[in-house]
């Protein structure tokens, strides 16, 4: 009994001395990597990281091919989710309480103000890196081969990122926040220009029931900011989050991110990345997916050699790495400096002058500046829309994987945006020296207000312009490639217009610095 | 179903059944919903009333204008009697200002005569008249919910 008991301590210790060993081992499943059968193994074994190849493309390694723009925006998504955590812990959702629980984080918290910095400025990145990362994955055609489905959820995806910085931004409610949320309220009721116009208002009121449902009452108020918190930390996250899991499944089914067909690996590549031990080696060069090539035919990858791949440990995790940490530093040091704002304490009797909504947001702002419904609903739409059906208007598969497709797609973007800065400028010149209609015609009905006004004329001159281009290439990628320049082009100019040149009452003004004093 | 059952447009137990079970699972998912929808139109509003005292006649000597902050209404008494005009700008919900031509709105510069018709700027519609009306104990009484005709005014009848 006692020598049992003996040789159980002993193997004990044994135990507790191998402890670390032990550990890492389960945790890795099959040893460390040091090899390159236990570094496939290491991708292929983690439920985290297994959403990625064992294997990536050199091309996908490329900083210049994808510049990192989908991670940086997820690594920011990273970012706020923390922050936001952090945020709660002292927020306090309620139109008495908010205000001030967002000037204690900021004044009074433990860095709070840091917290609620880096929130503020990851999540506005979000913004930008998403759009970047939209039009990298289209001036490289990879919205195409298979992967049309995973362009929409992208869009998805923009829409939501658009949502939850909104519903942001009306939280702390301040001046800022209080106009912004009576702005977007009422472009929620926008409809309702439209059904007044036709005179059907009172038998169908969709735009004064959607504004209903959204506020929970007729005013922004107390049930609105419950809503809007709710939206904001609960269903748009949600969402974000089960969406943004299918839209990484669906790179991983496709057979990763599109490569150029004729890809050639040059020498840089070998002197940035740890190349396979030797050729052959476990892998075989004819990567077949049984089971999937069963259940779908084919995939992307079927019938490909997997020349030109190294292994995703280390290569793939320290490309990652580097991205997530250039995020991290710049969201800090751009939150060290730069303060979200906090306006007055929010007051309903007194709007802001000028009113105006969050930057992303001020390119509409001077659409609905001609019409309320085109601007808030119709254009919006109508350019969302647009873009959905790019994949599925444009089904050419060649150049797949290369930028701007070919020289001629270089040209193509160019021009469009040379001449697409000219004609918008022009428009909004003409506009803000001449005015619209109602200004020559004080008795126009609403109507012609509504579907002629220099948001749907610009509208109007990007599809022509797609189909002029269409016409003269006869290739639906080069018309393509026009209408998404123009639709960037648009959002620069518009936002640019609304953030810088409108002042007070929505006058036209070179500069702050002129705006009248008051 | 075969060609035989089709011919005397007979549907057979198991298809209509498994037709019927369909539809009551598309219906109730339709229900399921409209009820999240009507659950989320509020029953209760904690807002004030739309119906509101201005107090007596005597308030508004002839020839003012009063503006009503908080409530978002102007009232005007003229030789013709009393109106209320809404100071909730039609375009997007901001609160206008007196201008020299009638009402200017700061947040997208739509422009409105003294009579609250739209001269200039986005604004889809007119700003509403709303109806005064006089309480049981004297004293008058606006309602924001309720809009009147342009030009309808109370007499004051001394």
């Amino acid at each position: 009994m006692s020598d049992m008991s003996r040789s159980g301590m002993d193997r004990m210790k044994e135990n507790l001395k191998a402890l670390k060993q032990t550990v890492i081992g389960s945790f890795l499943r099959s040893g460390r990597p040091t090899s390159d059968r236990s570094r496939a193994a290491v991708m292929f074994n983690n439920f985290f990281l297994h959403v990625q190849g064992v294997k990536t493309h050199v091309n996908t390694l490329r900083p210049a091919y994808t510049l990192g723009l989908g991670l940086a925006s997820f690594f920011l998504l990273m970012i706020t989710t923390v922050s936001g955590v952090l945020l709660m812990i002292y927020y306090n959702p309620s139109i008495e309480n908010a205000y001030n629980s967002v000037k204690d984080i900021t004044y009074v918290v433990f860095a709070g103000k840091l917290a609620r910095n880096m929130h503020k400025w990851a999540g506005e990145g979000m913004i930008l890196f998403v759009l970047f990362h939209m039009a990298r994955v289209f001036y490289t055609g990879s919205y195409k081969s298979g992967r049309e489905f995973n362009w929409l959820i992208g869009i998805v995806l923009l829409i939501i990122t658009f949502g939850i910085n909104l519903t942001g931004y009306i939280l702390p409610w301040d001046q800022l926040s209080y106009w912004a949320f009576v702005i977007v309220a009422n472009i929620i009721a926008s409809p309702k220009e439209l059904t007044d116009s036709l005179g059907i208002t009172q038998y169908f009121d969709i735009g004064g029931f959607s504004k209903e449902l959204f506020l929970g009452g007729l005013t922004p108020g107390k049930e609105a900011l419950t809503r809007i918190y709710l939206f904001h930390i609960m269903l748009f996250p949600i969402l974000l989050f089960t969406v943004l899991g299918a839209h990484f499944w669906r790179i991983r089914k496709d057979g990763g991110l599109t490569k150029p067909e004729n890809f050639l690996t040059t020498a840089v590549d070998g002197e940035m990345l740890t190349l396979p031990e030797k050729k052959g080696g476990i892998f075989s060069t004819n990567k077949t997916y049984g089971l999937m090539e069963l259940a779908k035919g084919r995939t992307p990858a079927v019938d490909k050699d997997i020349e030109n791949t190294v292994l995703s440990w280390p290569n793939l995790l320290l490309a990652e790495a580097a991205v997530f940490f250039l995020c991290l530093a710049a969201v800090v040091v751009y939150s060290f400096y730069a303060d979200a704002p906090l306006k007055e304490l929010a007051n309903p009797l007194i709007p802001e002058n000028p009113a105006k909504a969050p930057w992303y947001f001020l390119g509409l702002q001077e659409l609905l500046s001609y019409s309320a419904f085109m601007g808030g609903v119709g254009v919006p739409g109508l350019a969302l829309l647009g873009l959905a059906l790019i994949p599925y208007l444009d089904r050419e598969q060649e150049h797949v994987g290369i930028w701007f497709s070919s020289q001629q797609g270089k040209a193509v973007a160019l021009r469009a945006m040379a001449v697409g800065a000219m004609v918008l400028i022009a428009l909004l010149v003409f506009v803000i020296n001449f005015g619209w209609f109602r200004t020559w015609w004080p008795n126009v009905p609403q109507l012609l207000i509504t579907l002629i006004n220099p948001g749907t004329i610009w509208v109007g001159f990007m599809i022509a312009w797609s189909f002029i281009v269409i016409r003269k290439t006869g290739s639906t990628r080069m018309g393509a490639i026009a209408l998404f320049t123009l639709f960037l082009v648009s959002y620069v100019i518009l936002t640019y217009v609304g953030t810088e040149l409108r002042g007070p009452n929505w006058d036209f003004y070179w500069s702050k610095s002129q705006w009248p004093v008051h | 179903m075969n060609s035989e059952t089709r011919d005397k447009a007979v549907v057979s137990r198991r298809d209509f059944l498994g037709t019927a079970s369909l539809g009551m699972v598309v219906l109730s998912a339709l229900s399921l919903f409209a009820g999240i929808f009507r659950m989320s139109k509020a029953n209760v509003r904690y807002e004030e009333a739309t119906k509101f005292k201005i107090g007596t006649a005597e308030n508004f000597p002839v020839g003012t204008v009063k503006k009503l902050d908080d409530k978002g209404v102007f009232i005007f008494s003229t030789d013709d009697g009393l109106h209320a005009i809404s100071s909730v700008c039609t375009h997007l919900g901001c609160i206008v200002a007196v201008s020299e031509t009638g009402f200017q709105c700061p947040c997208h510069g739509s422009k409105y005569d003294e009579n609250g018709k739209v001269i200039g700027g986005p604004a889809p519609r007119n700003l509403a008249w709303l109806e005064i009306s006089r309480s049981v104990d004297g004293s008058l009484m606006v309602d924001t919910a309720s809009a009147v005709p342009a030009g309808t005014r109370l007499k004051l009848i001394a």
